[in-house]
């Protein structure tokens, strides 16, 4: 017998491994690594304006990454350059690499969808569809793939338990999403990412238009589903990173001053502009 | 990735339904990427032919004998059917457009911009709940009923002013488009005078201001280049308007300033060109096209205007 | 030192104003009011059902509008359903897809542009176009090409001539740039965070404007293309162009019939010197007003319907 290559243990049943017809797959037969996204000499641009300046960062596999720093710092800019939802803006570009499981994601050749359905995204303001709380969740599921109703019905309610959010909607899967209130909409947002099987979570501060009650509620989320994705989170609050986050990295005017652990960020840092910014003396 | 927990996880999830081919969504998204692209490309289509047509046709008018560009541009008498001696200088005919497009004018832009100050400034909602219907009838009336109106109504009303007026004239005609295009300008220029942001307001009734200081010299200022372009959209309706001057204007080509007066407007005469016997090859056939090249560049020139005005004046408040 | 302005005169000016405001707002009122009431006046006694349901005569007691009604019913149904598809497509296109480059830009002017074009220069580009096809066919009465028998609904024969076909593709000229910039509104006040969830979810642009955007801005396109079509249903002077005056003695069978239309049976009668001629005018608006206000309640129906969240 020949030697075979060793067979992807994900399923075949994988969209990317279709998409390799057209597009090369970021890595379908990847090896798991600790490093799920990495960016190296990462800079980028909104027309003459430099956002990022040469980052270098490796944001490791099934742990909270949070980016903190103020406002305009580029932690924003950056998140979105992972999933590519700046494609859209004309005048941004970018240089250097930023890797998902080792394969370049900024390359001409990536599918940008099937980017996006391994790399779900949850924003600052929850942005349910208006449509109902089952289409809602059903709906990026439907993109990609045929279901059964049976299947479907399935899928949608392990998204909804995963968002902790199934008790409070399960008799009301029919009706509008837009009759949640702003927390129940914003984990409804976190199903609906999940249900499309991604890999890595990105939440652009989605806790800033919540209550304190519902930032808790999602926060704890956060944690129980922290071991199952990659999560990266954009937050103003320093509290929120020290709670919920393993690796903090701190920007600052476009570059990337600190990252490490968590705990010896906001404990030891190296550099005094983070103990300045982490200690709240500026930002 | 082999070392995920498989029970019960979002990962497993990836087992249900059957992948949708790829090449087949790439291949939809082309094609209707491509479809709306050829539908975007129509008006340009549009444009270019209508350009083309009045040019090729005015063309030809002008290769007739004893008509020359001199002449049309130039001349006074716009005789082109009667009499021995036909005359196609297109003065009388622009004269006759904008006699009736000042009283319409006249009578519209002022009523038009005082009612959108009125509803963006001063009215309760229930004013504005019996306005805002009205105008909208208005501007939604078929051109032709406001001709209706001009004929039997507004003509007999100012015959009983002064006998001066004919049962055609420029007045009954100018103020019937001065309703038409009133809706026009007043609900235009309310959008723009809304778009002014509170907090200029605020500050203006702030410093001491009162209702009518604030309305007349903070924010109508601010929304001038939406006020003008709203002005010009008006003029240019009614110098293209064609329905309430051919019933009521009457179909004497003449320079003349005089409301009481019969007047033919430049759609009037190809209303009265398309409307005759005048065979497709005539010389009086062609003039119709070689008057709508003429209307066609004006109000072309006066949208270009507004456009303009518009982009560079137009305040950011964001 | 400047003098300070008295309290008396601006409280004054301030009233003053208010005054000029009102005079203003009662003259749009009035006018409307005299406008309806003197139509009504005129054209109620000679309105029944017989006049609706006759067609042209020369005797005014025996007119009626059958032909010219049913004829804006063809041309409108015609004019709508090429003007709708190709309108909204356009909009989705230079709203959801076009990147802002130079290109797109001369389109959007070009839109803007052939919104001021008077209406009755439109149908001179009917009339070369759609009538005549540029003469490359043959005049109508020569050797024009027919296709089907002429008694068929798919009667079809080029160059149009003055038909329905023509009347109609013409109206939608007319009103394709107002169906255009009102889609374009609809498209722009569906909130960007929407596209960017669906986006973000994997969605294609295109699956996302058929799910998510087109779904949310449906209420705003509708009332923009009923709109439109109550000013197709009104306007004349194009079809002037192309038609003339035609008195017509039937109901258009097929898209080459002949047509009259509502409007310049209006104007036709509207124009003769008796005063029997203006009663029936005035009867053929009010019918032609009462179309264009269920059109108008619909367009209110559709924006209040549409725009209540699923429940």
């Amino acid at each position: 017998m020949p030697t075979e290559p060793p067979k992807p243990l994900t399923t075949p049943a994988h969209g990317h491994h279709v998409a390799a017809q057209l597009a090369i797959p970021l890595s379908a037969s990847a090896p798991a690594t600790a490093t799920a996204i990495q960016a190296r000499g990462f800079s980028s641009w909104y027309g003459e304006f430099q956002a990022l300046k040469s980052l270098d960062l490796e944001i490791p596999a099934q742990q909270v990454t949070a980016f903190i720093g103020p406002s305009g710092c580029g932690k924003s800019t950056f998140l979105r350059w992972i999933n590519r939802m700046n494609d859209p803006i004309p005048s941004a570009r970018a240089e250097g690499t930023l890797e998902l499981q080792g394969k370049d994601l900024l390359a001409k050749s990536v599918d940008v969808v099937d980017l996006r359905r391994r790399v779900g995204m949850v924003f600052q303001k929850p942005n349910p569809f208006p449509k109902s709380i089952y289409d809602n969740v059903a709906f990026g599921p439907r993109l990609h793939k045929h279901y059964t109703r049976a299947e479907l019905d399935e899928l949608v309610e392990r998204s909804l338990r995963s968002a902790s959010i199934w008790n409070e909607v399960k008799d009301r899967l029919r009706s509008s999403a837009l009759g949640l209130s702003g927390g129940q909409q914003q984990r409804l947002c976190i199903a609906r990412a999940i249900a499309v099987g991604p890999e890595v979570l990105l939440m652009d501060e989605p806790c800033s238009a919540l209550d304190p009650k519902s930032t808790l509620a999602i926060e704890e989320l956060i944690e129980t589903l922290a071991d199952r994705f990659t999560i990266v989170i954009v937050t103003h609050n320093m509290q929120q990173a020290a709670r919920v986050s393993d690796q903090t990295a701190f920007f600052f005017e476009g570059r990337l001053i600190e990252s490490g652990n968590t705990e010896s960020i906001f404990t030891k840092p190296k550099i005094k502009q983070t103990e300045d910014y982490v200690t709240g003396r500026f930002g | 990735m082999t070392t995920l927990p498989t029970t019960s996880t979002p990962r497993d999830l990836d087992q249900l339904g059957r992948t949708k081919s790829v090449a087949a969504r790439v291949l939809r998204e082309r094609l209707i990427v491509g479809t709306l692209a050829i539908a975007a490309c129509f008006s340009i289509l549009v444009t270019s032919t209508i350009i083309a047509v009045l040019a090729q046709e005015t063309w030809g008018f002008f290769q007739f004998p004893n008509v020359t560009l001199g002449d049309f541009f130039g001349g006074t008498e716009w005789n082109p059917l009667l009499g021995a001696e036909k005359h196609f200088g297109i003065w009388p005919l622009v004269s006759g457009t904008l006699l009736v497009t000042v009283i319409a004018a006249t009578f519209a832009l002022p009523i038009g911009l005082v009612c959108a100050i009125y509803l963006s400034e001063y009215s309760s909602t229930r004013v504005r709940a019996t306005l805002k219907p009205a105008l909208e009838i208005l501007a939604g009336v078929p051109t032709v009923v406001y001709g209706f109106f001009a004929l039997t109504i507004i003509t007999p009303v100012l015959q009983k002013v002064s006998p001066a007026f004919g049962s055609y004239n420029a007045m009954a005609a100018g103020l019937a488009t001065g309703i038409m295009i009133l809706p026009i300008v007043c609900s235009m220029s309310e959008d723009s005078l809304r778009a002014v942001p509170r907090s200029l307001r605020d500050g203006a009734l702030a410093l001491g201001g009162t209702k009518f200081d604030v309305s007349v010299k903070v924010v109508v200022p601010a929304a001038l280049s939406g006020i003008v372009a709203a002005f010009l959209l008006a003029i240019s309706r009614a110098i293209g308007e064609t329905m309430i001057v051919a019933l009521a204007a009457g179909g004497i080509a003449q320079i003349t300033a005089n409301p009481t007066a019969e007047v033919q407007t430049m759609t009037a005469y190809m209303v009265q060109i398309f409307l005759g016997d005048a065979p497709a090859v005539g010389v009086e056939y062609k003039s119709s096209y070689a008057v709508a090249s003429v209307l066609f560049v004006m109000t072309f020139a006066i949208t270009m205007i507004g456009q303009y005005i518009l982009r560079r004046f137009r305040e950011e408040y964001d | 030192m400047a003098t300070p302005r008295s309290t008396a005169s601006r409280i004054f000016s301030n009233r003053a104003f208010l005054l000029i405001c009102l005079m203003a707002t009662n003259i749009a009122m009035i006018v409307l009011a005299v406008l309806l009431i003197s139509i009504f006046w005129q054209g109620w006694g000679t309105l029944s059902w017989k006049f609706i349901t006759s067609f042209a005569s020369r005797k005014p007691s025996e007119a009626g509008i059958l032909a010219p009604l049913m004829g804006s019913v063809w041309v409108c149904a015609i004019c709508g359903l090429v003007a709708l598809p190709l309108g909204i497509g356009t909009a989705i296109f230079l709203e959801e897809f076009a990147k802002r480059t130079r290109f797109t830009r001369i389109i959007q002017t070009n839109i803007m542009n052939l919104a001021g074009v008077p209406s009755i220069v439109y149908g001179i580009l009917g009339l070369t176009a759609f009538a005549r096809m540029f003469g490359a066919f043959g005049t109508t009465s020569e050797d024009a090409m027919n296709f089907g028998d002429s008694e068929s609904l798919l009667f079809l024969r080029i160059p149009f001539g003055s038909t329905v076909l023509a009347g109609g593709l013409t109206l939608m000229l007319v009103i394709l740039p107002v169906v255009i910039i009102s889609t374009q509104e609809a498209l722009r006040s569906v909130p960007s965070s929407l596209r960017s969830g669906a986006f973000a979810l994997g969605a294609t642009r295109w699956q996302t404007v058929w799910a998510i955007t087109l779904p949310a801005a449906i209420p705003g396109i509708m009332t923009g293309a009923i709109l439109s079509m109550s000013r197709a249903i009104g306007e004349s002077a194009p079809l002037l162009v192309i038609g003339g005056l035609l008195l017509v003695f039937n109901t258009p069978q097929n898209l080459m019939s002949d047509f009259a239309i509502l409007p310049l049976q209006i104007y036709n009668w509207a124009g003769r010197p008796q005063d029997s001629f203006h009663a029936l005018a005035a009867s053929a608006i009010i019918v032609q007003l009462a179309v264009l206000l269920v059109f108008n309640g619909f367009a209110v129906f559709v924006r209040q319907k549409l725009q209540k969240p699923l429940q």
